[in-house]
């Protein structure tokens, strides 16, 4: 039996297979009466949306038996993913952020809590904003925006910056792999920040990145790489004043410093999240976050789950209808 | 299609009665957050009103030293009732803060400014005593507003892009670079903006949020939320503050 080895429940395949008899699931006739019963119970709950109903039909063909050859931990992943989606599908009954934005502090506390070798925290961190990313774009939320890496962390020991720099080429090339998740939610990939104080290979892959994923259009990640907030609006001040100098224009106004801006490619952040209950933003978004609510959980970074994101979520929800009409005073 | 019409109908239906149930269960879940936060809302107010008495041993004493620079943002809608505004800076003094920045985005602080100042004892307006002037018993005051964010920022950078154009060379048609953080920072400066960065910033209003402070000197400002103006409490400024003593910044390194 052929098994989808990335999980990935698009529902259209699993409900054609169950219908018709074809690829790899039993079909609905196939099924003894309990489970026909079940799937005719599920049915109006899925109506609307034919992924929970490939969902649905996937978890009851893994629960009867047939796929079950080292399947256990697949079928409780199918039953977080069900449980996920119902839980979604009741959080964007209330407005949902357009832009999530995320300071992913803790990695080296973590590590050190933990006992484990340095640089261990980074990857264990790279796993937390993986699955945040994941959940980020099952929700719906098109814009997710990461501060990965500070102008202020070159300060940091040449070894650990070394290895941070190791990390990030792995984790960017990762990202034209098939499998990554870049491709399974068509996203497009922006890098930000000083891109030239970083070396030749990460500049390049990061490039490469950046225009392979250019023509995706469903969702975006911001990636701040060699980034402070003042630094960014010093290089808009620059662009602007080099551009104004060559038309000879003696006037920068508010929106030529806007339009220059590298985050401008996104609208502004709706929620900024910074884990390990640190109360600043380090140099992060100060530009684009007058409207943001600012949301510190105490767990850090690869400790952060999917409750943190729904509660910031739900006291977005509180606060939605204060931080619109503080934008539309502005 | 006859057969299909009333089974549009019943799917529609029960696709209107899944999203019925669905909002249900969403409201329900903001009403147990709403008593989350009303429970820990309470716990709060028991434990500032312990602090103002004294009741807790660590609020007794608190390293102000380390406190330099206050910033306190004020939602627009609190900052139209001037007098509790003037009463959290009357306490801030008490605390033994030296200097205060009170922001409200749209400036209505600063049209209070001069009466803020009357009321407020031993306060001076930071402006005229600058900041290497403040004498130890007085506490300095600044009023800013969003006309001191973007604004002052695009005011900045046309004084660059002066000296940007007086510097082109006629031959390459290139200019000296006066594009860093200092140049800009310098430049802020000139057109009157404070380029001190606030060590900590309390927000006053529903949201924690900074309510569009000047972006500029925000970089390592430790942000709390403090709740709503109109309930403001000794206990929990002092709370914030001490906690604020506490904290160890590594400055990205």
């Amino acid at each position: 039996m052929c098994r989808r080895e990335n999980n990935d429940l698009s529902g259209n395949d699993v409900v054609q297979s169950f219908i018709t008899g074809s690829g790899s699931f039993p079909t609905f006739a196939s099924l003894n009466s309990q489970l026909r019963i079940l799937v005719l119970s599920l049915l109006p709950s899925t109506i609307s949306d034919p992924k929970n109903l490939g969902t649905v039909l996937h978890f009851i063909y893994l629960s009867s038996g047939e796929g079950m050859g080292g399947g256990i931990r697949q079928l409780l992943e199918q039953v977080h993913r069900l449980s996920r989606r119902c839980l979604f599908r009741v959080l964007s009954m209330g407005p949902l952020p357009t832009h999530l934005a995320f300071i992913m502090d803790g990695n080296r506390r973590y590590a050190k809590k933990r006992g484990l070798e340095d640089g261990s925290g980074h990857k264990a961190g790279f796993s937390a904003l993986m699955s945040m990313l994941q959940y980020c774009y099952e929700l719906g939320i098109k814009y997710v925006t990461v501060y990965a890496f500070s102008i202020d962390n070159f300060r940091r020991k040449p070894e650990e910056v070394q290895s941070l720099m190791d990390l990030m080429l792995e984790k960017i090339k990762s990202l034209l792999d098939k499998e990554s998740i870049v491709h399974e939610y068509g996203i497009r990939v922006y890098f930000i920040g000083n891109l030239g104080l970083l070396n030749d290979q990460v500049r390049a892959a990061a490039e490469e990145v950046m225009k392979a994923t250019a023509k995706n259009s469903r969702v975006v990640l911001l990636v701040c790489v060699a980034y402070n907030s003042t630094d960014e609006i010093v290089q808009a001040v620059k662009r602007s004043c080099v551009d104004k100098a060559d038309r000879d224009v003696e006037r920068i106004q508010l929106v030529d410093i806007e339009e220059n801006m590298q985050m401008s490619v996104a609208p502004e952040p709706d929620i900024l999240i910074r884990s390990s209950g640190e109360t600043r933003l380090s140099n992060f978004l100060l530009w684009q976050t007058g409207n943001s609510q600012l949301f510190s959980p105490d767990a850090l970074w690869p400790e952060i789950g999917l409750r943190h994101l729904v509660w910031a979520i739900l006291n977005f929800q509180r606060s939605h209808s204060y931080l619109e009409k503080k934008k539309k005073q502005l | 299609m006859d057969f299909n019409d009333p089974m549009l109908a019943l799917s529609s239906s029960i696709g209107q009665i899944g999203d019925f149930g669905l909002d249900l269960v969403w409201r329900f879940i903001h009403i147990v957050v709403t008593l989350c936060l009303i429970v820990s809302g309470i716990f709060e107010l028991v434990e500032s009103y312990a602090i103002s008495l004294g009741l807790i041993q660590k609020y007794s004493s608190i390293d102000i030293e380390k406190l330099k620079c206050l910033a306190v943002v004020v939602d627009i809608e609190a900052a139209r009732d001037v007098s509790k505004v003037i009463e959290l800076l009357r306490w801030l003094t008490t605390i033994g803060v030296k200097q205060v920045g009170v922001f409200d985005s749209q400036g209505l602080l600063k049209k209070s400014k001069d009466m803020i100042l009357e009321m407020v004892p031993r306060s001076v307006l930071l402006q005229e005593t600058g900041e290497n002037n403040i004498s130890p018993d007085s506490i300095a005051l600044e009023f800013i507003s969003s006309f001191d964010n973007k604004e002052a920022v695009v005011k900045a950078a046309n004084i660059l892009l002066q000296k940007y154009l007086k510097s082109i060379h006629p031959e390459n048609g290139e200019g000296e670079n006066v594009f860093t953080e200092s140049h800009l920072n310098e430049a802020l400066r000139v057109v009157g903006e404070c380029v001190h960065v606030p060590d900590l910033l309390l927000v006053y209003g529903p949201v924690r949020s900074h309510l569009g402070f000047p972006a500029w000197r925000l970089r390592y400002t430790e942000i709390v939320h403090m709740g709503s103006l109109k309930y403001m409490r000794y206990g929990s400024l002092l709370k914030a503050i001490h906690k604020f003593t506490g904290v160890r910044q590594n400055y990205g390194v």
